[in-house]
């Protein structure tokens, strides 16, 4: 390399800003370059660092942390260090980031246009009329139609990925030489997420711009970026061609990371990794990844692995590098059910509609209602996975919530048949159902931050349901709590700890034995998984799939995610605009699609392996 | 014996700043004072001394005495128990009552919501103290009639508080989760959802008990308040107005008493808030 790099990071470490003794590294002795329009992509999860990294990219570091040594160099110029007052040329002009939810990140009292024209005005020397012809030229760059009428709306008059790509034309106002992207298409449908990463893809092309994105779905990164750093517990462990990386991963952690990824085009269950990442305050002394690799010697525990060239342009932090591709686990093959023959819920032409006129607007007929679910009919065996797939606003998780009752339906019916009772017709309502009914269907939401009470111990939670239906007391009820906490493969200290002390898998763990603990026949599962990291993800996918199997209750699992529903589910019902457009088999859905819109799903999931273009 | 070593723990925390370890000295001293009061104090209050009306402090009577020759000493040490133990009663009743309706509303929500807290809003509306005058002019006046009324006017605010610190709660899925179970709504109001709020009312009950008590002062000091002849310092600094310039005493100890109590109090509740988590100006405690 003749020319000096357009961004360098040198053993950049960056720590807690300790209360007393030494600083824990967020960000430890980070190294790599980027050349003016190459593309890199950081993978890693929850608290490895990637987005403190991103952040020091820009010359920025968050409260609560402190730049400790090494530097960041963006066109020979030192970033970090310098007053805020002088990196403001710079940032949003030659360096700009894509917020991850551009929706909260613009200003909401101001047009579109406006907040783009502000961009332009701090960062070149355009007259006013110049501005709004340039204002109109970004917007057609980020393809959003209509660019004049664009310019005009409000963020909240948009949706989720046209704010982003407004969003990017902000980013893009100041002509960028690297363009920072922080998760830029989480939380967005598949085929806008799919169409983003084309106009990405196109503009960096076009443009000669240079990506850096941090994001938690490989996929994007295998879309999107020309080389993948992959980062555990602050350290960069990984780095090569993004094909290289994600074929034929030399890490321990990273094989791992890529094994717990759920693929279409592999049956089964992902693998989940043992164990748990390092905190911040019991960092082990070596090889930060030792404790969980099955790998690991004496020399891993001791000594810290530096970067060294595995392959021809792969560098890898690790004593035992592996070599070769990625196996993929065997094919389970069809599950049989066992009770083949019993229907456990059946739904009949089920609807449901939003803003049901009431009272004088009923009596004078204003108002219609808009219907969200429209005729629905569907059944569940006992011991069943039906996965639900569907973009947002595809009525799925809606569906889940009228068999809860929590919503009530406009029309058709829901019938249940218990074990050894007769067929029950439910009521709309759930303040209506009585409590066996009520026993019988269980629900797990998506996010156990919000499903559990927080000021209730973990015993506290499992006790409810079971003093609830079950009448249990005293140490009976904390011998059938620690085992409901057995069930989910949870210690039984954790009874007297409180959701906070507990990390994001765990409380969802948490939440299932609570769903668990009433001895339900039907399972709901909202986006259950969508909050997790992908290789907690796998030990929760597995986690429900044995247990509704073990004790045969029928679930209905509900994901915006195709690749965790295929993993996890034994039928599928793609959904659209209230409607089931097809219902089968999970490979039959996946392999062989009978539907165009399927079709046009299924093609919009990323898979990791598919070589950057 | 968890909750012992976290209440201990908070203890500590809240001493080991100055503002709650001045406020915690001020406000226990006060405490101690009335307490113990009746055992200390060198003279009846309520003797006059036509001998030594209006004496400077000397030392037969430290504070001085006021203009009926009361000793200003038993008086000011005297003068805040009856004012603490209204305002104690009256904060239970306005807690109570208020963190009961509004937590029950917030869970309830709809028509029923919307209509009680226009009533409440109605009745917020209505100076307390035009409320108190038509209590007193009914029941007369005196510690059984203040103390209902009191714990009624109180308690409007802190429906507002219960409401609102509830709102933050009900919306979350352990709610959904409690109500798809089939639990009583009483459960769901006890069990779920007071947890989340308890910090926060016990935050805003000490705040209550130093308005309360100003407003008990500022009753006695209109005379409608704790009837002579128990000593009051509401009562003593009214009475004093007329002499401020013979016997300035006799109105800076009241004074100074009633003023240390409310400063000591605020203080105190400003570090215990911190300590537990509460923002005082958010008011929604951080799980």
């Amino acid at each position: 390399m003749t020319e000096a790099p357009l961004l360098a990071v040198s053993d950049l470490t960056i720590g807690l800003r300790p209360q007393d003794g030494p600083s824990t590294p967020v960000v430890d002795k980070v190294s790599f370059t980027l050349d003016a329009g190459a593309s890199i992509g950081i993978a890693g999860e929850s608290g490895s660092g990637k987005s403190t990294l991103l952040l020091a990219l820009m010359g920025v570091v968050r409260p609560g942390l402190q730049h400790v040594s090494g530097q960041v160099d963006f066109a020979g110029a030192p970033l970090l260090g310098r007053p805020d007052e002088a990196l403001l040329g710079l940032r949003g002009g030659r360096l700009a980031l894509i917020p991850q939810n551009a929706a909260t990140a613009m200003t909401p009292t101001l047009r579109i246009g406006a907040q783009i024209d502000e961009s332009l005005r701090l960062h070149s020397t355009l007259g006013t009329k110049e501005r709004a012809i340039r204002v109109q030229e970004l917007l057609t760059r980020v393809q959003l139609p209509s660019p004049a009428a664009m310019a005009r709306r409000y963020p909240h008059e948009l949706s989720g990925g046209q704010v982003q790509r407004a969003a990017i034309a902000m980013a893009l106002a100041g002509d960028p030489a690297v363009l920072l992207m922080d998760e830029p298409t989480t939380g967005l449908d598949v085929t806008t997420q799919l169409s983003l990463l084309q106009l990405m893809g196109d503009l960096q092309r076009d443009a000669g711009t240079a990506i850096v994105c941090v994001s938690h779905d490989i996929g994007v990164l295998a879309k999107l970026c020309q080389r993948v750093m992959v980062m555990y517990s602050g350290a960069l462990i990984e780095v090569g061609p993004t094909a290289t990386v994600l074929s034929r991963p030399a890490h321990r952690y990273s094989r791992a990371l890529l094994a717990s990824l759920p693929r279409l085009s592999q049956p089964g269950l992902p693998q989940s990794i043992p164990g748990r990442p390092p905190t911040l305050i019991a960092q082990p002394t070596g090889c930060r990844f030792a404790p969980r690799c099955a790998f690991a010697d004496t020399t891993c525990q001791t000594r810290m692995p530096a970067l060294r060239t595995a392959a021809p342009d792969q560098q890898v932090a690790c004593f035992h590098p592996a070599d070769g591709p990625l196996e993929t686990a065997p094919d389970p093959g069809a599950r049989l059910l066992s009770d083949q023959s019993t229907t456990v819920l059946q739904a009949q032409d089920l609807s449901v509609s939003y803003g049901q006129p009431r009272g004088l607007n009923l009596f004078l007929r204003l108002g219609t209602p808009t219907r969200v679910v429209e005729d629905v009919s569907f059944h569940l065996q006992r011991g069943e996975i039906l996965g639900l797939v569907g973009e947002s606003g595809s009525g799925k998780s809606t569906i889940l919530r009228a068999i809860a009752g929590i919503h009530p339906r406009s029309g058709g019916a829901i019938s249940l048949a218990p074990k050894g009772q007769a067929i029950i017709l439910l009521d709309s309502q759930m303040s209506r159902r009585p409590l066996p009914q009520l026993r019988t269907i269980q629900m797990v939401f998506q996010n156990p931050e919000s499903s559990l009470n927080p000021r209730h111990t973990i015993l506290e939670i499992l006790a409810q349901p079971l003093r609830l239906y079950g009448n249990l007391h005293g140490t009976a009820l904390r011998q059938r709590a620690a085992d409901l906490l057995a069930d989910v493969r949870l210690d039984r200290d954790y009874l007297d700890r409180f959701p906070s002390q507990l990390s994001g898998g765990e409380r969802q763990r948490v939440a299932i034995a609570r769903a668990f603990a009433a001895d339900p026949e039907v399972l709901l599962c909202d986006e259950i998984t969508t909050a997790l990291d992908v290789s907690v993800q796998a030990a929760v996918l597995k986690l429900v799939h044995d247990l509704a199997h073990e004790r045969a209750v029928a679930t209905v699992f509900v994901s915006h995610d195709l690749a965790v529903v295929r993993a996890i589910a034994d039928r599928i019902a793609v959904l659209s605009q209230g409607k089931i457009v097809e219902i089968g088999p999970a490979a039959e859905i996946c392999l062989r699609p009978s539907q165009a819109y399927t079709r046009r799903l299924l093609s919009a999931v990323l898979e990791p392996g598919i070589a950057a273009e | 014996m968890k909750g012992l070593a976290s209440g201990l723990a908070v203890i500590r925390a809240v001493l080991g700043q100055p503002s709650g370890l001045i406020g915690a000295v001020i406000f226990f001293g006060h405490v101690a004072i009335a307490l113990l009061a009746p055992y200390i104090v060198p003279y009846d209050p309520a003797l006059q001394d036509v001998a030594a009306m209006m004496q400077g402090p000397s030392a037969l009577h430290w504070f001085g005495t006021d203009r009926l020759g009361r000793d200003m000493f038993s008086r000011t040490l005297l003068g805040g128990r009856e004012a603490m133990l209204i305002s104690t009663l009256s904060t239970i009743a306005a807690m109570v009552w208020g963190s009961a309706l509004g937590i029950t509303l917030a869970q309830v929500g709809g028509r029923t919501d919307a209509l009680v807290m226009r009533a409440v809003d109605a009745m917020m509306s209505i100076p307390w103290i035009l409320l108190v005058m038509l209590f007193v002019a009914v029941l007369g006046t005196g510690t059984a009639s203040l103390i209902p009324v009191l714990g009624f006017s109180y308690g409007l605010s802190v429906v507002y508080l219960a409401r609102a610190a509830t709102l933050d709660f009900v919306a979350r899925d352990f709610v959904l989760a409690a109500q798809a179970r089939g639990q009583s709504r009483w459960t769901i109001v006890s069990r779920e959802l007071f947890p989340n709020v308890r910090d926060s009312l016990a935050v805003q009950g000490a705040m209550q008990w130093s308005w309360i008590f100003l407003a008990v002062s500022s009753l006695s000091f209109l005379g409608m308040g704790v009837a002579p002849p128990t000593p009051d310092w509401g009562q003593m600094i009214s009475d004093a107005r007329g002499i401020m310039q013979l016997a300035p005493w006799a109105l800076i100890w009241p004074m100074a008493a009633l003023s240390s109590m409310v400063i000591g109090m605020n203080l105190l509740v400003d570090a215990w808030a911190k300590t537990i988590g509460v923002d005082r100006t958010r008011r929604i405690p951080e799980a």
